[in-house]
């Protein structure tokens, strides 16, 4: 366990250097519980998302399309909810919806032996234009339910202390964590990520591994859209464009690696929490939006940087 | 060179190491890999700078900054791997380096010349300037290489290990120019392991074991299993432990399988041999045993189960794999020496899905301390480790799985002598506690003693089994090599 964390001290630190920072330049109003449940609830799409895909490339693969999928969840629930399904079902249904593209992305990426990345950069424009003939290219108003309350937020107090979107955010992220680290799948996904060779030696099932580990990634992508539903309250076609590049951001500067077998989902969640800190920092400090792009810029160019320093400096020290 | 020294942080590569090679002479570098021949060779050609001792050549001292200037004084190397561009053509690399300029632009009609007399001094000039070097052969690759250093009037050439990736008659071939680049007065230092190879071809012969001069002398006169004895430092005994054996019931019986051709039943309690030279189809055949590459014609038994066969099936069934390609396949570098270890079996260290991670480091400690690895500990990342504590990590992996037909290929490839020994005692090990070995090597005088019976594969065709003692290492080359089957 302490292992665990001490290797993901780098961006944790880094999380801790950027909210001082804010914290500084803003004032202490940054740290009040508000603004702190406020940075929560702007994570919470992005990191259910990142969870996913901290899965998808700790195995060596890439998911271009969660972005698509989230907007396909957000009309899927509501037109499910239009329909007077329950919210629970409608929910359920767009989880499924995404898990189902998840599983179009595995089986073409096993069965074509096409490279991730190009497989879902299809997937990313066949998914998306689905959403939209799902749509017919319009926004469909879903009616009012409990699932709007997912990420409201609990100024006036519920008891809970944070909305419930973001406890189901956080029950993930521990399941996820979980997974990965004790689970034998979770170190299949790690051998495959490294060497899938080996892992095909080892009698690894790699196929079958990597429709499962794209099929959660989906059903993840399709959980963000349910929340991200939650936030417009109708259900958008053209929802979450570009948010799969915030997704994978999330992943790198949490120390994955695009070349596979690495990435944890603490440093994940920092890394997502992090974009969101220079986010909410920057809006409230009043800076342009053109500021906070290059700051997020920098951050993830410096932060692979950093890992690849730290891990090298790591290295030459155990020989 | 003399008193040659050079360390790698705490690892003494080379410890006052004397070599001389006289004009129009063939001095062969024998040892184990490990023992040093690569990097004094390095240092010979520039590519590494010596922390002690000095070089000389044609009586000048000698002190290259880098592989350009050795070649400009006089010095080039045949690697191993072939160094050329393969997307240049024949003359492009030849000339690459010294290209004959006229203010800043290639004079191609003097490239082109260069290269034709070269190819001519080499006795090729069927080779086209013209030609891309990815398309050639890999003989003609080399002798495209060897061009390269004449064109740049080298007198010292040294060929690093260069038949490892020739056939039987490309190999004859080359020994052919090599005497005549000796009859042209120019100086050839060798590296081989192979004694054979080295008794034909060499003058002189000097031995390096861990980093320093054991011997030398003259190659005619001097008995192969002499020279052997100086490259691993221990007597043959002590290098193949054998104990008693008992053969019994069959559990792997193979039928007319294609890839390989082959027919043949292994035993339990046996060490079945499997000798050819690369490129014969040694390692598809295995690979199709382990459900690696597709069955395309006859049947595998393993035990009671015959039909159809995945890796994951394959260790459910008691079979375990140790690739050639420890690098590549046999090992998921990026992963820790416990991930590696455990990988086929994580069942055994955790309950239902999950895994104990405590429970596997204790596991692998077992396993470090019994095999003798070298390593900082189970988390420990694979990569970081030598090449012979890597195989033995690969090879805890089997023993881990506790599989009873142990399939390997190349073993002891690209490994220290110690670590050598300590395999060939595993498996000796193995085979007495009634499992079954099927071994490919193309290190033939491992097969012999190590083997119950051997069989050799040539051009994709599994001969027939015989007792190892039946083999000489003759026999089998010559049976590796076709030389059998065209006569």
């Amino acid at each position: 366990m302490t292992r665990y964390f001490g290797a993901q001290s780098g961006v944790l630190t880094g999380l801790l250097l950027i909210a001082v920072i804010f914290g500084l330049i803003v004032g202490p109003q940054f740290f009040r519980p508000a603004n702190l449940e406020l940075m929560a609830r702007q994570t919470a799409i992005v990191c259910v998302a990142a969870l996913g895909m901290t899965m998808v490339i700790v195995a060596g693969g890439i998911d271009l399309s969660v972005g698509s999928v989230i907007a396909l969840s957000t009309v899927v629930t509501a037109l499910l909810l239009r329909a007077n399904s329950g919210p629970l079902f409608a929910a359920l249904g767009a989880v499924a919806a995404g898990a189902a593209c998840g599983v179009l992305n595995g089986v073409l990426i096993t069965l074509l032996r096409v490279v991730p990345f190009i497989v879902t950069l299809g997937t990313m424009l066949l998914v998306r234009g689905a959403a939209k003939g799902l749509s017919d290219e319009r926004r469909i108003e879903a009616p009012i339910t409990w699932l709007n309350a997912l990420l409201r937020t609990v100024r006036d107090g519920n008891g809970l202390l944070l909305p419930w979107g973001i406890w189901l955010t956080v029950v993930l992220a521990i399941v996820v964590a979980i997974t990965l680290q004790y689970t034998r799948f979770g170190r299949h996904l790690f051998a495959i990520g490294s060497n899938e060779r080996t892992a095909r030696l080892c009698g690894v099932r790699v196929d079958r591994s990597k429709v499962a580990v794209y099929a959660i990634a989906g059903g993840f992508a399709g959980l963000a859209g349910v929340l991200q539903l939650s936030q417009l309250s109708v259900g958008d076609p053209t929802a979450a464009i570009g948010l799969e590049l915030d997704v994978i951001a999330a992943v790198i500067i949490g120390g994955g690696s695009l070349a596979g077998g690495k990435g944890t989902v603490v440093g994940t969640v920092a890394g997502a929490a992090i974009m969101t800190v220079i986010q909410v920092g920057c809006s409230q400090q009043g800076l342009p939006n053109w500021v906070q792009q290059i700051v997020t810029g920098t951050i993830i160019v410096f932060a692979v940087a950093l890992d690849r320093w730290r891990s090298a400096a790591v290295e030459s020290r155990s020989q | 060179m003399l008193g040659v020294r050079k360390t790698f942080g705490a690892t003494v590569a080379l410890d006052a190491v004397d070599l001389a090679v006289g004009p129009g002479e063939v001095c062969a570098l024998v040892g184990q890999n490990g023992a040093g021949k690569s990097t004094l060779m390095a240092i010979l050609a520039g590519a590494l700078r010596p922390d002690a001792g000095t070089m000389t050549l044609d009586g000048a001292p000698y002190a290259p900054a880098d592989p350009l200037e050795a070649r400009r004084a006089g010095v080039a190397m045949i690697y191993q791997e072939l160094s050329l561009a393969p997307h240049l053509s024949v003359m492009d690399n030849i000339a690459l380096g010294i290209e004959p300029s006229h203010v800043g632009f290639i004079d191609r009609a003097r490239v082109r010349q260069t290269a034709v007399e070269a190819l001519r001094q080499l006795g090729h000039p069927e080779i086209s300037p013209e030609a891309r070097v990815g398309r050639l052969s890999p003989a003609a690759q080399q002798l495209v290489e060897i061009a390269r250093a004449l064109a740049m009037q080298c007198r010292v050439l040294v060929f690093d290990e260069p038949t490892s990736s020739l056939g039987f008659e490309d190999v004859r071939k080359l020994f052919a120019l090599i005497a005549r680049l000796k009859q042209q007065g120019l100086a050839i230092a060798y590296i081989s392991h192979f004694l054979e190879e080295v008794k034909q071809v060499s003058d002189r012969f000097v031995v390096l074991r861990d980093g320093r001069n054991v011997g030398g002398g003259v190659s005619v006169d001097t008995p192969a299993e002499q020279i052997v004895q100086l490259m691993v430092g221990r007597t043959l005994d002590e290098l193949y432990p054998r104990g008693p054996r008992t053969i019994t019931e069959s559990i792997l019986e193979v039928n007319n399988l294609l890839p390989g051709n082959a027919t043949f039943a292994l035993h339990r309690g046996e060490v079945f041999g499997i000798a050819g030279l690369l490129g014969a189809g040694r390692t598809r055949l295995l690979r199709a045993l382990f459900g690696l590459e597709p069955v395309r014609r006859g049947t595998v038994r393993l035990g009671v189960y015959a039909g159809s066969f995945s890796p994951h099936e394959r260790w459910k069934q008691g079979m375990g794999m140790l690739s050639e390609d420890r690098t590549g396949e046999g090992l998921a570098l990026g992963l820790s020496v416990a991930d590696n270890m455990t990988l086929t079996r994580l069942r055994d260290v955790g309950r239902g899905v999950f895994v104990f991670p405590a429970t596997q480091a204790a596991t692998t400690h077992r396993w470090i301390d019994s095999l003798g690895i070298r390593t900082s500990g189970p988390h420990q990342i694979v990569s970081q480790l030598s090449g012979g504590n890597q195989q033995k990590v690969a090879l805890a992996r089997l023993l881990h799985h506790n599989v009873d037909v142990l399939v390997m290929d190349e073993p002891t490839r690209g490994i220290d002598v110690g670590s050598k020994a300590q395999i060939y005692k595993i498996v000796d090990e193995l085979v007495g506690q009634s499992k079954a070995v099927v071994l490919v090597s193309s290190y033939f005088p491992e097969l012999l003693a190590i083997c119950d019976r051997i069989a050799v594969m040539s051009r994709g065709h599994l001969g027939t089994a015989r007792p190892a003692s039946d083999w000489t290492e003759h026999s089998l080359l010559m049976e590796a090599s076709g030389a059998r089957a065209a006569s």
